[in-house]
């Protein structure tokens, strides 16, 4: 018998698929952005603001902010694993890590689409 | 029998190349995650309005966040050259020692180099 713990790997699958889609999807949009960034030298506002006005960019971005969230909780939960023994402990910093992930996310969509 | 799970005391062990090359695809996961926050502001403020475009940009010359970036560049090229190293032993592609010790010497050395070189460079 398993002893399962609250904060353990649990089936452990989905996250792995979950790290390897939202990494291709990382890759993508950091050679799109470096392209961009090589091929305006000095960077200027105008430029910078016009990137993100059309809405296709705006969900590219949205898409590339939520899979580097998706990643990162992957990745931090793999490293309290491994790491962080106290459940208690554990959990807290698991909890820390998803709260902070989801203001996150609505801070980059705020970034996106506000002002 | 064991108890499981078993924990590894990381101090007894000698790296190879390969685990150097993971054990830092760690680490700058580890500082990236943090500097989200950071970069999140930079951001907002490079796209809230022409002033905070150079408000951004005049915080970005100072040596010392300077040194922050570049750390962080680092972080952000070993991430990406030892995760794709990553992806492709994913699907068998360099799973065999020589290869996978050269792709992983090969993750390390380019990532440094090109920190370096755009270091320079922007500098």
């Amino acid at each position: 018998m398993v002893n399962r713990l609250v904060t353990g790997a649990g089936y452990g699958l989905l996250s792995w698929l979950v790290q390897r889609i939202s990494a291709v999807i990382l890759v993508i949009y950091t050679l799109f952005m470096t392209i961009f960034l090589l091929s305006h030298r000095p960077l200027q506002f105008a430029e910078w603001k016009a990137l993100f006005t059309p809405l296709s960019l705006r969900l590219f971005s949205l898409l590339f902010f939520l899979s580097l969230f998706l990643h990162a909780w992957v990745g931090v939960r793999n490293i309290l694993m491994d790491y962080v023994h106290p459940t208690g402990l554990r959990l807290a910093l698991e909890v820390a890590a998803i709260l902070a992930l989801v203001v996150y996310a609505a801070w980059s969509m705020q970034i996106l689409w506000g002002a | 029998m064991a108890r499981r799970p078993n924990y590894l005391n990381l101090f007894q062990i000698r790296l190879p190349l390969p685990a150097l090359t993971s054990i830092l695809h760690r680490v700058s996961g580890a500082l990236l995650f943090l500097a989200i926050p950071v970069l999140l502001i930079l951001l907002q403020q490079s796209l809230g309005s022409a002033a905070g475009f150079d408000a951004a940009r005049a915080r970005l010359d100072h040596p010392l966040v300077k040194l922050f970036l570049l750390v962080l560049l680092w972080a952000f090229l070993h991430h990406f050259f030892a995760g794709i190293r990553f992806l492709f032993l994913d699907i068998h592609i360099g799973v065999d020692l020589p290869q996978a010790r050269i792709t992983a010497a090969l993750a390390l050395f380019v990532s440094v180099v090109l920190t370096v070189l755009i270091g320079i460079w922007l500098w």
